[in-house]
Formats: structure tokens, sequence, C-alpha cells
């Protein structure tokens, strides 16, 4: 499942992770793979169950009970981050692959200044530089749009708006110079106006620090805008993967297509919006054969038999639908 | 005959200490100054970021919340001067449905009982023949009988909300205020909701309010669309008038931001001034002009924005 890139930062190939409950065991994440370039937006897409969090948090090994990593590989700069040890992942985690996540209300410490916060995360990977703490601090805060850093550094989280909470952490995302960030919908607790802010500074700093990212999000708008490939996940599949300028010009798997009638276009002549019948299925209780076979308009008879795999329709883009394997 | 609905110059201003141990006040204007008409059988979008006061409108329009000062004319009365009774009255007439069916439906009640509360308590059927009328409010939202005896818990969220609809529906009202119904679901199942209210609108021509952050979902259901920022209308009109056209700088931000494209900003300038533009502070396109004095609403019927730039005055 490779979106050809000059050069691969993360490869993830067959990633399973289940979680073990009293009620039986799900696939949170099934099957999953996917590339990421070097200086690549990959927008992680799907609503809610679709697996796109517990993929993060497989990268990042921070699955914990009833979850485990169950298969497949995460090679990430050269290294199975799945082969690692304890104490190797902690170095690769914040400091080679930093996180932002979705709600900066939670994320922060109340009692802790901003300041302290970040100075906390340059310690533990001891990446101050050579200008000591306060200054790489400061220059920080610069980074994500603060022209008064100095004031920042004494203030606490409830002093922040919610967009300036985002961009603190946004700022130890970037602390220790992670090649890869991870922003787990950090734009959907925020107002539009803040958001576009939010999305503004992401996409600069992965052209300046020559990061790469792992956008994950419901908003096929934001992945329009910011990403580079798409991948579109649906109760713990990769039901397409393609790059961003061919799936809005055509999506292939109908889920796709979908989703993209829900939410509208933007030409103003439509009086309706094109829904998807039906909910998202709970994990514990998937449908046969194809995932999706219950709510699709094309459905076929193989479909509620077998589940299709993933198939390279045309260059870089695979879905994983009949419609397209005969 | 006059508008369904009529509301002029409304306030609602909150005192909040600045700290907790502060004792010197701040006002807050929630909502400053608002006005606008529904018709019968129109829909009307207000849409604005959060805290631009758009839930403490709908809210103080259905008296949830009571207003400082203004009118809310609906149906020819004017509710800040009906008494109680009255009040009750027009309860029947106009209905609300928040953005969380999770928590706006008794997590202890069956569908059932949920819909039958109102039908029983507005008079409109007896307890026995309630069942019949729930059954028809159910397949007017899309659900089967099946539902009747699950409880909220049962059904996902969508299905709630559904229900939550036809709770709303079941007084058969004049107006329905819907305050972000579909942002706390899912992509695929906010086309449905929203598809939903379109066919209600086409059978019943019921008039609504949609209050929303999301001018997407407000371009689909809305004729009208007013925006607000911080608690003062900034713009208002015809929905393509406002989505094609749009004149306030705040307006073309939010419709630019809402496809999902992005731009670099840099935090505004702390301090507000009452006397100026609410957007002052934000604006990229300010003149001289919008430091000495504030805009007032102006413009066509069809079309009005309060801005100096636009050449309105």
């Amino acid at each position: 499942m490779v979106i050809t890139n000059d050069k691969t930062l993360l490869e993830v190939t067959g990633l399973t992770t289940s979680f073990f409950t009293g009620e039986g065991t799900v696939h949170a994440v099934n099957d999953v793979a996917f590339t990421v370039g070097r200086g690549e937006i990959f927008g992680l897409v799907g609503e809610s169950g679709s697996g796109k969090t517990v993929t993060a948090h497989s990268i990042m090994r921070l699955v914990h009970q009833p979850g485990r990593i169950t298969g497949g590989r995460i090679v990430f700069e050269g290294r199975d981050l799945l082969g690692l040890n304890e104490k190797q992942m902690e170095e690769v985690r914040g400091s080679r692959i930093g996180m932002v996540f979705q709600e900066p209300m939670t994320a922060l410490n109340p009692v802790l200044r901003i300041g302290e916060q970040i100075s906390e995360t340059l310690e533990i990977h001891r990446a101050s530089g050579g200008n000591g703490i306060r200054q790489r601090v400061m220059e920080l805060l610069n980074k994500v749009g603060f022209d008064d850093p100095e004031k920042r550094l004494i203030q606490y989280p409830h002093q922040l708006s919610g967009g300036q909470r985002q961009r603190v952490l946004m700022a130890m995302a970037i602390a220790c110079g992670p090649s890869l960030v991870i922003a787990d919908e950090p734009t959907t607790a925020l107002d539009v106006a803040t958001q576009s802010q939010i999305l503004g500074l992401l996409e600069g700093l992965v052209d300046t620090l020559d990061m790469s990212m792992i956008f994950i999000t419901h908003d096929l708008n934001i992945v329009r805008s910011l990403g580079h490939s798409i991948g579109l996940m649906y109760a713990g599949r990769m039901l397409e993967l393609s790059r961003v300028e061919n799936f809005f010009k055509q999506p292939l798997h109908p889920y796709g297509r979908g989703l993209l009638g829900s939410i509208g276009g933007f030409s103003g002549s439509a009086r309706r919006l094109t829904a998807i019948p039906g909910s998202v299925p709970r994990l514990s209780e998937l449908p046969t054969g194809c995932t999706f076979h219950p709510r699709c308009p094309y459905i076929m008879d193989m479909c509620r038999v077998k589940e299709p795999v993933m198939k390279e329709v045309e260059k870089d883009q695979w879905v994983r639908c009949y419609l397209y394997q005969n | 005959m006059g508008p369904l609905l009529s509301v002029s110059e409304l306030k609602k201003y909150y005192e909040i200490r600045r700290s907790v141990f502060s004792v010197e006040k701040e006002t807050i204007r929630a909502v400053d100054g608002v006005t606008f008409e529904l018709e019968a059988g129109k829909t009307l979008g207000i849409v604005g970021e959060s805290g631009s006061g758009k839930s403490t409108l709908a809210r103080c329009v259905l008296l949830l919340e009571r207003p400082d000062s203004g009118g809310v004319v609906f149906c020819g009365t004017d509710l800040l001067k009906a008494g109680r009774e009255g009040i009750r009255d027009l309860r029947r007439q106009m209905q609300i449905i928040f953005q969380d069916p999770y928590s706006s439906l008794n997590p202890r009640m069956k569908v059932l009982d949920i819909i039958a509360e109102p039908v029983v308590y507005h008079g409109i059927a007896k307890k026995r023949d309630a069942r019949e009328k729930v059954m028809e409010i159910l397949r007017s939202v899309g659900l089967d009988e099946d539902f009747l005896g699950k409880y909220p818990h049962e059904m996902s969220g969508g299905q709630r909300q559904r229900v939550a609809i036809g709770r709303a529906l079941a007084t058969d009202p004049a107006l329905i205020i819907a305050d972000e119904p579909v942002s706390s679901l899912d992509v695929s199942i906010q086309a449905q909701i929203v598809n939903l209210f379109l066919d209600i609108r086409e059978q019943s021509g019921i008039s609504m309010i949609f209050v929303s952050h999301d001018l997407n979902v407000v371009r689909f259901l809305s004729d009208h669309i007013l925006v607000l920022y911080r608690g003062k209308v900034v713009e208002a009109g015809e929905r393509d008038e406002v989505f094609f056209n749009p004149l306030h700088p705040y307006t073309r931000m939010l419709l630019s931001a809402s496809r999902g494209e992005f731009f670099l900003e840099t935090d505004p300038a702390d301090g507000e001034n009452a006397a100026l533009c609410p957007y002052y502070n934000k604006c990229k396109e300010k003149t001289a002009r919008c430091g000495e004095q504030a805009p007032v609403l102006a413009g066509e019927e069809k079309h009005r924005a309060a801005c100096l730039r636009n050449g309105l005055f």
C-alpha cells in the first residue's frame, strides 16, 4: 500500500490493533497500511470509531490495556518501532515523533506555567541546544505565533484561549525537532476562525522545519486544503488511499463518494445533501464481507460474503472495493 | 399578516468578576441590540463563532433566558409582557432542539414517553390515544415502531437526534429553534439530519431558526442568514446574497475558513472599544474611519451589513 514518495519516513504495513474486552475481541485497527514521505502531510480521515486515533496511538505505542498491537510493522526512520524496547521507544516519543491532541484544555497541566511545561519536554530529552532552555522556549513560542513569548512564559493555561493553548501544545510537539508530528483532530474543539489560524501555523511549521505530519480529522475540507495524500478509514479498515488531488477529483470508494456528498459542494446549486443511509457499525457487530456493504448503494452479492482487498487501481490510488476488482 | 416572530433591540448582558477574588466586574455583552424578523414558513440561519452570542439569542427568544431589554413579538404577542399563562400556551407553538442528543433526552424514559410527554401536557391527545400520535411522529422523523420501547442509550447519536426532533414536532409548533442540531454527529449522519429538516420544512411549512457555527450546514437549510459577532449583527440578508456576495470582512473570513482554507493570523490586540465596530481589532480591511465611529446595519432589505468600508453610508 504505497503511495510513491521520494523519501519514505514512515511505512506502516498490516497494522492490527485489537481490544480484548468482556464482550469479545474487536479489531479497532485492522490490516492498515500507508506511507508518509518526508515533508508530506498525510490526512487520515474517518468518522468516530473508524480507528484513526487508535492508529495514531499505535504508531506512538500508546495503546493501553485491554488493547494490544497484534500485528504489522511500523517502520520509522528505518527502524521497526514495534521491535524497540520501552526505553528506546521513549526516545522516539516526543523527540522524533511529536503529538498534538484534540483537547487543548486537558492536554496541558493546569497548575504549571506555560514556560515550565515546554521546558519539561526539553529537559526530558536534553534537547535545549546551546542557548539555554529559557531562550529555546521563547524561540518555540515565537514559532507558533506568539509575539510576546516573555509574557506567555509565566502564564497558566487558563489564562490562554483555546487556540492559544493549542499553539502551546504545538510548541511542545516541535520542541525537540521531531521529523514527524501526529496531530489528532487539533482543531475540532475550536471554532472555524481559530481553526484556520492553527492550520496555517501547522502548514508553515511542516514547511520551515522540514517535518512530516499525520493529520487526523473527520473534516474532508481541511484535508482538501492541507494534505498531500489521504487515507480514508472506516470501521478499522483503510478503504481508500490516494493523492489528495485525485481523491477530490474522483473518490473511488462508495464511502468516499458518500462522504463528499454529505458535506455538499460550494457551488451552491444543490438544494439537498446526498446522505449515506444507516450508521457506522459497532466494532463488536461488524457485518460480514465488506464492512461498508449495508450502507453501500452499489452492493453486489460478493460484498456480503467476502471482504475485498486493497488494490492499486490507478497509480497511487488504492481502494478496497469489488467495483474495481474483476 | 405580520411576521411570525419579530425581535427588536434585544439585549442580554452578563456581569462577571474578573477573577475569583476580584470586586471589579466586567460586563459581557452576549446579545447587544439584535433586531430581526422571521416570516411564517421561512428559515433563518444564525451563524457566528463560539462566544458570538448566538445561543444566548436563541435562548432569549424562547424566554429560557430573560432578556435585559428589547422586544420579542411572537404570533402577535409580546412575550416579555405576556403573563405566565399566556406564555404557556405560546410554548406549544415554539420548540427547541439542542446540540447534544445524549444529554437532552431523559435517559430513564422510553421513546414513547419522551415524545408522548409534550403531547399529553399540552392536551393534544389523551394519554391512552398518545401512542398513535407518537407513531405518526416517529414515522415523520424516519424511525419505525421498534423504537417506541427503546431507551436513549440503545440508540445511535443520529437516532437520538431524530427522537429529539420528533419531540419538538409533537406539539405541531409554528416555530422550531435548533441550536447546533448536527454538530455532535458524524459527517455521514449530519447529512441525514439536514435532509430530514428539509423534508419536515417542505411537508409542514414550519418556521425554523438554525443556530450554527458551521456555514455549510446553515447554507442548505436557510432562506435568510444572520451573522453575529460579539453579540451584534454584522451582516444579514438572503442566503445566496450572504454566501455569494459577503459584505462584511468577518463573514468573508468565516466563509473561507469553513471551506477549510487557512491563513496566517496573529493575535489581535487586547482590549475592546465598545464604541467601535466589534470586529475592529481583528479586521484586516479597517480604515481610519473605523477607528472613529461604530457602523450600523445598512443596505437594502435583502442584504445589509454593518461595515464602514462598504460604502453603504
